[in-house]
């Protein structure tokens, strides 16, 4: 079991380790979430690497990663607990055919007991024992999830306690780390964004972006590497709906070497364009001509700052 | 503070401090608090559990009696100053009450809440207000009532500023009952479809597990979210000053509605609007907008709500209204483009337009060529009815909504 980091140099240290570069500020946050023992609430557009975070602390750590992902409609039973019917019902039966007498509250007592819960990921991870590290609890596109099920959260996520009616509160001895994502498809509310460290995820910048791809598609040439960030990097400052992420980086990357391609050209930018941008209205923009163009540009540069080197 | 202001209690005999708290709850009330003679006696039985000897003590006495949303503590502290500061106003307040003559004089230094100073009348129309309440007392419901109808027929711009008043006091009391969509989230009932055996097994133990009764469950509906765009560009001026009152009461009345204007650049004002008192809220959004009644670039602020906030706010079918009168600065450019984006991502794109009241209205003008395509539905905004038509269709899908708007894209072609 690896111990937490002390601070924000060995966070970034730690991330590198799982093979996640990441800039200082967030490190700086989830530092502070690890240390203080908050709730990490990460917010970003899709495919900046929010949900990886959690993945690579589980891993570099060495701890159990619980997952939830979030969907319309989540409530208790799937989030948190349910009882096992079938057991308790098969129970109320054997207790009828063995005792004679039978009040009320011993079969509560026999029936609501935990053996019957059928434990899902938010229980799952309120219960850390000594003997194994708290895990990892990563609370997926909790925007997807509806309000009710965001007020629910807010037990769990400032007391890492959780309420079973029929059993009363049982609450984490262990608390474990929390990371929480977000797309933005609705604004979440408040109360629980306070209960958390918020950090805003960002597209990294032209230097982080080329770490990240001679980590991640590493078998990709570096002339390759530096073409397809700086042509990336060209997009998002450009005029399109959605722009592409850093998975969509690394999947082009991936691509492109898959094909044998060492360098750019427009054609094969043209061909592999589904890899990069995922709105038609963007791939017909950008296809063609504005590609050769941003080309252009892409080569000028890379071949100044190669001369300035 | 000395006590010389605050006379009522102080100079009259104790008896008539029930009655002043009395007239108190009179006025709080008619500022539009809810307030019953039960909270009345409450107050007076509070008051006198109190020492009256601090000022403070007596204001967050009544306070903790009449207030019960924090929204109300404006109303209420300017109620409270006015009262029991001025004893004048406080005759005059009787004996506007009971009809009698008044000449005193009521001296207000601090500006009041709107709401506020529409009951409280000032000298100079306070003898010609108690004429007419005398003249007038036996007609009053009657005139309430054809005024009402009236009302609602006039066009928003036409309007007198007492009548835009009038309607805009109407407007907060309209909701828009969009149809309930179905969710994945279900809840007992006693008619549902499906079994709720958590409920069964707790009920059963009631019995001594002897019987297990049949619980079900079915699905839980909720409206959709709602978006509202509002222009506010000079041609829009008249009509969305008026409609602001309405977003207001909308963002009010349920969650997730957020809200927009537009004139040059685009300024989400939902966050401003939570704020109950609806003065309070509006005077917010006129600070907040850098762009009243200038002009209009349609194409552009859609595109910027398209990338910034369509994804956020959109999701779960959500339903778009979209104010505006379609008469655009920059000629239509990127309109049709932001529109089409626009319409793919909500359930369903209404389009309100004032200029849709007259009735020889042609489609000419290439924004609302570039916008009509793309709409679901499109109506006009220019009077109470036809507010209330809106929340009609919201309800359920008019058969002949299709064919009209199928009118009017050819027209638009």
């Amino acid at each position: 079991m690896a111990k937490l980091p002390t601070c924000v140099d060995a966070t970034l240290d730690l991330l590198k380790t799982g093979n996640y570069i990441a800039d200082r500020s967030l490190a700086t946050a989830l530092y502070l979430s690890l240390s203080l023992n908050k709730p990490l609430f990460l917010e970003g557009e899709a495919g900046v690497g929010k949900t990886e975070i959690a993945k690579v602390l589980s891993s570099s750590l060495n701890r159990q990663l619980i997952r939830l992902q979030c969907y319309e409609g989540l409530d208790v039973a799937s989030a948190v607990y349910e009882w096992n019917y079938a057991r308790q019902m098969l129970e109320i039966r054997l207790q009828e055919a063995s005792s004679v007498s039978r009040d009320t509250t011993e079969l509560t007592r026999t029936i609501f007991k935990e053996d019957f819960i059928i434990e899902r990921p938010l229980l799952k991870a309120m219960r850390g024992t000594e003997e194994c590290a708290p895990p990892i609890l990563l609370i997926d596109e909790l925007d997807r999830a509806d309000e009710p099920f965001e007020a629910y959260l807010l037990e769990i996520l400032s007391d890492f306690q959780v309420t079973i009616p029929e059993l009363g509160t049982i609450k984490s001895s262990h608390p474990p780390i929390v990371i929480i994502t977000s797309n933005r498809t609705r604004e979440v509310h408040d109360a629980l964004k306070r209960r958390c460290f918020y950090h805003w995820v960002d597209y990294p910048d032209a230097s982080r972006e080329l770490d990240i791809l001679s980590v991640k598609a590493s078998n990709a040439s570096s002339e390759l590497s530096a073409q397809v960030v700086t042509f990336v990097q060209k997009l998002r400052s450009g005029n399109l709906f959605k722009a592409p992420g850093v998975a969509e980086t690394i999947d082009w990357a991936h691509a492109l070497t898959q094909l044998d391609c060492v360098s750019l050209n427009s054609s094969i930018i043209d061909d592999t364009m589904g890899a990069l941008l995922k709105y038609q209205d963007d791939i017909q923009k950008i296809r063609g001509s504005e590609a050769g163009k941003l080309l252009e540009e892409v080569k000028a540069e890379l071949s100044t700052s190669g001369e300035i080197q | 503070m000395t006590d010389n202001a605050y006379r009522p209690h102080h100079t009259i005999e104790k008896g008539k401090l029930a009655e002043n708290i009395m007239y108190f709850a009179r006025l709080l009330r008619s500022a539009g608090l809810p307030i019953g003679p039960g909270s009345v006696i409450d107050a007076i039985t509070a008051v006198n559990k109190i020492e009256l000897s601090q000022r403070s003590d007596f204001y967050w006495c009544l306070n903790a009696v009449f207030v019960n949303r924090h929204d109300q503590m404006e109303v209420f502290d300017q109620a409270f100053q006015i009262f029991w500061q001025n004893p004048k106003f406080l005759e005059r307040f009787m004996s506007l009450a009971l009809s009698t003559s008044a000449d005193s004089t009521l001296d207000e230094a601090e500006p009041i809440l709107p709401r506020l100073a529409e009951i409280l009348p000032d000298d100079r129309h306070l003898n010609e207000q108690l004429d007419t309440l005398q003249s007038e007392t036996h007609f009053d419901a009657v005139m309430t009532w054809s005024k009402n109808e009236v009302l609602r027929e006039l066009d928003f711009e036409k309007m007198t500023q007492a009548e835009m008043e009038e309607a805009k006091k109407i407007m907060r009391k309209l909701t828009l009952p969009l149809k309930e969509m179905p969710t994945r989230r279900f809840h007992s009932h006693f008619r549902g479809t499906r079994t709720d055996i958590r409920a069964m097994l707790r009920h059963s133990l009631r019995y001594g597990g002897d019987y297990i009764p049949m619980k079900t469950k079915s699905r839980y509906y909720r409206p959709p979210p709602l978006t509202v765009l509002c222009d506010i560009s000079g041609s829009m001026e008249r009509y969305s000053r008026m409609l602001l009152h309405f977003i207001h009461a909308l963002t009010n009345d349920r969650d997730r509605v957020q809200s927009f204007l537009f004139g040059t650049r685009l300024t989400n004002i939902t966050r401003l609007l939570h704020q109950k008192d609806v003065d309070v809220a509006l005077k917010t959004v006129s600070a907040a907008i850098e762009d009243w009644s200038g002009g209009t670039r349609i194409g552009h602020c859609l595109e910027e709500f398209n990338k910034k906030w369509l994804r956020r706010t959109s999701a779960q079918n959500s339903v778009i209204l979209l104010i505006s009168d379609g008469l655009d600065r920059d000629a239509g450019t990127g309109i049709k483009a932001a529109m089409k984006r626009l319409h793919k991502s909500c359930n369903r794109l209404i389009w309100l337009n004032p200029l849709l009241r007259y009735e020889a209205f042609a489609p000419k003008p290439l924004g609302i060529r570039a916008i009509l395509p793309f709409v679901d539905d499109f109506r006009s905004v220019h009077n109470l009815n036809s507010l209330s038509e809106l929340a009609d269709t919201l309800n359920r899908n008019r058969p002949n909504e299709e064919i009209s708007m199928k009118n009017w894209r050819e027209r638009a072609a």
